[in-house]
């Protein structure tokens, strides 16, 4: 079991990870890529979420939606678990530490309405993963996130010195650097088979 | 308990669904006769919609119990003084953030309602009155240029190429300009600028829109040379040169540079300029803004920012003759017998300004220059001085 976690783990991280092969989580990878600092206070509050969000999913998938047969409702309630949480996370932070609160809170806010986010419980809830592949593929796609978002915000840093056409300026070459990394990220497939 | 409470809720929940799908389903039935209707049990409606209840239910309790629990006292002067701040985050008030500030100010006694610079003095009434702390009088700031050696002015030790950012080009050994104190006009400044207040002249140096320039200091950051420098945006005269080099090398390099002559000095009515490490120097504090020193200067290495300077004029029917006025004209431009109506010497008057609030009758305007003035300030402005 924990071999397939494992595979689950690094897959999510690597081979399939959601930027770079699913091309998902797109709006936040270029909207806090462009500073390094932002992109790591992303990197830790979504990888945080993700594995909480994970828990709570798999739990109310499997032991409210399931019985009742209503796997039809993934989406709605999905989303509802993940704004309920993250607002509780908001309100917890403020008085618990502050500090954290003011460095992280924004990017609590674009959490909530991000694909990844909602794209790993319901690949948990298709695939009936078990609990500990849940957090396996949370975590994996936590890090995997992390991992685009500190790649393309150590280019976009160097990008801002280079002397890149007029019209390739800003988003476009962004557009374009994502592209290469993906392509570099191909070399993965195949590492492990699921 | 829990059980007994739980079975109710859902006996009233499917009682009031019971009524709702009575009513509902015939509807549905006779809107969208095929597919709507489908097979879909009437269970998997109630049980839908019970779920879907009870968890909003159990989302708002909790978040209701979490909001309770973790509520924060915040000052409600906090949440003010932020709606008075302009929101930019620029730092220039050195916290972290107007938000950060905000708390400062409202928190701590010390910190001063006058720091943010891009809200000038008006931001700094709305937090006083917000905060009851008292607004000194906050003395306007803008970022000046202190070169006016454009491309066309100055020598060039070698033809740069590299990356076009003063950043990069500094480190070519200190960049392609002559002069080592020297704008290098890649427009990092301007870059840099959260306002769009930099703009750069024909002659590759940065203009700066004295409307749009809050005095927030990035550009003060961004300069490698530390060509830019905050200073008050009343006292309009500067000595636009940061060169140190004697004035024989400055005079090679560049020919609106500070060459150390000391002409301004001698001119000064206030003894406001003094020469340090071969650059002249203005003491703000004591300038007088007359413009004295402009004309004088051999170089044109003085910058007067205002655009064109007026001129004194005495009403005869307001004048009681008090002498007040020629005794504070630095220039001796006013003269009259005491008691009696004075005159202002047009010839004379450099248009500083300083006898019209001194007048106790109010007897002084300041008016635009008369016609043989202009002429001569039009020949003046067509020096090829660039900032």
């Amino acid at each position: 079991m924990w071999q397939h976690v494992l595979t689950i783990f690094i897959a999510s991280a690597l081979i399939n990870n959601f930027v770079f092969s699913r091309y998902l989580g797109l709006c936040i990878f270029f909207g806090v890529t462009k500073r390094m600092e932002t992109a790591i206070g992303m990197s830790f509050t979504f990888t945080a979420v993700m594995l909480v969000e994970a828990v709570l999913n798999w739990a109310i998938y499997n032991y409210v939606m399931t019985p009742y047969h209503l796997g039809f409702l993934k989406i709605v309630i999905f989303i509802g678990t993940v704004a309920a949480f993250v607002q509780a996370a908001d309100t917890i932070m403020k008085k618990v530490a502050p500090a954290l609160y003011y460095k992280l809170g924004i990017y609590l806010a674009l959490i909530v309405t991000n694909c990844i986010i909602l794209a790993v419980p319901l690949i948990n809830a298709d695939e009936n993963y078990t609990l500990f592949e849940s957090m396996g593929l949370a975590v994996g796609s936590g890090l995997g996130f992390s991992l685009a978002l500190t790649i393309m915000a150590s280019i976009r840093e160097k990008l801002e010195l280079a002397d890149v056409p007029k019209s390739f300026r800003g988003l476009p070459i962004s557009f374009v650097l994502t592209g290469l990394i993906a392509l570099a990220f191909l070399g993965f497939s195949g590492m492990i088979t699921l | 308990m829990y059980e007994q409470m739980t079975n109710l809720l859902i006996q009233i929940f499917s009682q009031a669904l019971h009524l709702v799908a009575n009513r509902l389903v015939p509807l549905v039935e006779a809107g969208a006769p095929v597919e709507a209707s489908g097979n879909v049990p009437t269970s998997t409606v109630y049980t839908t919609l019970i779920v879907l209840g009870a968890l909003g239910i159990v989302f708002g309790v909790a978040l209701a119990l979490v909001a309770a629990r973790f509520v924060v006292k915040m000052d409600p002067k906090v949440e003010q003084v932020r709606e008075a701040l302009p929101g930019a985050n620029c730092g220039a008030c050195g916290f972290a953030g107007c938000m950060g500030y905000a708390e400062a100010v409202v928190g701590n006694p010390d910190v001063a309602v006058s720091l943010c610079a891009p809200g000038k003095s008006a931001v700094a009434e709305k937090i006083a009155v917000i905060t009851g702390k008292r607004a000194e009088k906050m003395e306007p700031k803008i970022a000046r240029v202190f070169c006016q050696g454009g491309t066309s002015l100055s020598q060039k030790k070698f033809i740069y190429t590299g990356v076009q950012d003063c950043t990069a080009a500094v480190l070519a050994a200190g960049g392609d300009k002559s002069c080592e104190y020297g704008c290098l006009g890649y427009a990092t400044c301007m870059r840099a600028c959260p306002f769009d207040a930099i703009t750069m002249s024909a002659d590759n140096l940065p203009i700066i829109s004295p409307e749009k320039c809050t005095a927030c200091g990035k550009c003060v950051a961004a300069c490698p040379k530390q060509v830019i420098e905050l200073a008050q945006s009343s006292k309009a005269v500067v000595i636009s040169c940061h060169s140190r080099d004697k004035g024989v090398d400055t005079k090679k390099k560049c020919q609106v540079g500070c060459i150390a002559c000391g002409i301004c000095v001698r001119t000064c009515p206030v003894d406001a300029i003094r020469i340090d490490n071969n650059l002249a120097r203005i003491d703000h504090a004591k300038c007088i803004v007359c413009g004295l020193c402009v004309r004088k200067c051999p170089t044109s290495a003085i910058f007067d920012y205002i655009p064109e300077r007026t001129r004194a004029y005495i009403d005869p029917a307001k004048c009681d003759g008090l002498d007040v006025c020629a005794k504070v004209c630095p220039v001796n431009a006013i003269s009259g017998d005491l008691r009696k109506v004075h005159v202002v010497n047009q010839q004379k008057c450099i248009g500083c300004g300083m006898c019209a609030p001194r007048c106790p009758k109010k007897a002084i305007t300041m008016v635009e220059a008369p016609p043989a003035f202009a002429a001569e300030e039009k020949t003046k402005a067509e020096e090829p001085v660039a900032v």
